[in-house]
């Protein structure tokens, strides 16, 4: 157990001051600026690391589609990772393999 | 396995329903065509529907965990998932709730362990956008509060509020593969929380800092700001209290005070 951290009525005090004068000062990070701070690792912004795409991503269902592909039932199981994840490391780990496993 | 609706009609789907996600099962007897004909094939392209829909359903709701994997790896294990799990919501988007977790044991993503992670942000995301709209808290409420009752404050969170924490880069790696850019190198032992919001029309997902998912996920779950601000310091020395307000009330994780009883 970690020894109990005492935030005082004047820490939170001073922390909502800061915190409202903030939200009245700072107009909202790009994201460019979010990616940046990022990359450079300074986490303390609430990066903003993804937003929109909202047009069409309203999930299944939500739109008229109709089924054409065919489920190839019958054809052996597809294991080969094909897509992006060779290009995420993992150190200590393996990386995202192409062969079957 | 099969699952069937309690409320459902059981007299005739009780016999349709078992085959569909079973190729091995023959066709129910009672699926017939013209002249009481058999109706096997027919009865194929309808379980062929069946299945293909709802691979499709869970790759409309994890983009960016088909292209990591690659789409026949992808629908391959998507297929292992859906022969396992009907729908229980008649809403498609609905579907794919247990994914995550099926990924998380999944033997032949074992090497991609931030893989699940990802399906819960994206998960998370659709969640967050089908959620009721709420306005969010207004900072002016904030500063009304008397000071001496804000280690009190309780607040009420946003219905689009999301927190998804990772042991790994899972924040990175989903922003970078929600788009079709390029993939750049991505290093994914770097544990990543994120926020996940819906404060108007769009949903937006932010990279939480040190301490700041606890901190969230204390508040969100009724506990007051004094409490939570403790527990967020126990997490992470690096703990900022203002950053962190001023970050949440900014992302619309809350639409309102409530103190005391959080219910």
């Amino acid at each position: 157990m970690s020894a109990k951290h005492v935030v005082t009525t004047l820490a939170l005090a001073g922390a909502m001051s800061t915190a409202l004068a903030t939200l009245a000062a700072a107009a909202p990070l790009t994201k460019a600026e979010a990616d940046a701070a990022i990359a450079a690792k300074k986490e303390k912004c609430f990066g903003v690391a993804l937003k929109g795409q909202n047009d069409c991503a309203a999930g299944p269902g939500t739109t008229c589609q109709g089924t054409s592909t065919v489920d190839f039932q019958g054809n052996a199981w597809k294991f080969v990772q094909g897509g992006t994840c060779t290009s995420i490391d993992l150190p200590g780990g393996k990386k995202g393999s192409l062969k079957p496993v | 396995m099969i699952a069937v609706r309690p409320e459902a009609d059981l007299g005739f789907a009780a016999a349709f329903a078992p085959p569909l996600l079973d190729p091995a099962r023959d066709a129910p007897t009672d699926v017939t065509g013209r002249n009481g004909k058999p109706a096997g094939r027919r009865y194929d392209v309808y379980r062929n529907n069946v299945t293909v829909s709802l691979i499709d359903a869970l790759a409309a709701i994890y983009p960016a965990v088909q292209r990591i994997t690659g789409t026949d790896f992808f629908r391959a294990m998507a297929r292992f998932h859906v022969r396992n799990t009907l729908p229980i919501s008649p809403l498609l988007f609905d579907y794919g709730r247990d994914f995550p977790d099926f990924v998380a044991n999944y033997a032949h993503a074992k090497d991609m362990p931030w893989l699940a992670d990802v399906a819960r942000i994206e998960r998370a995301w659709l969640d967050a956008y089908h959620a009721a709209d709420a306005l969010p808290l207004p900072p002016a409420r904030l500063s009304a509060i008397a000071l001496e009752r804000l280690g009190d404050l309780v607040l009420t969170p946003h219905p689009a509020a999301r927190i998804v924490r990772s042991q790994y880069a899972a924040v990175t790696i989903f922003a970078a593969n929600r788009d079709s850019a390029p993939a750049a190198r991505i290093d994914a032992s770097t544990p990543e929380d994120a926020l996940i919001t819906r404060a108007e029309f769009e949903v937006v997902v932010r990279h939480l800092p040190p301490g700041g998912a606890v901190f969230a996920a204390s508040l969100m779950s009724g506990e007051p700001l004094g409490v939570s601000a403790m527990a967020a310091f126990d997490a992470s020395a690096e703990f900022d209290i203002a950053a962190n307000i001023a970050g949440l009330i900014a992302a619309g994780a809350f639409t309102s005070i409530a103190f005391g009883d959080p219910a």
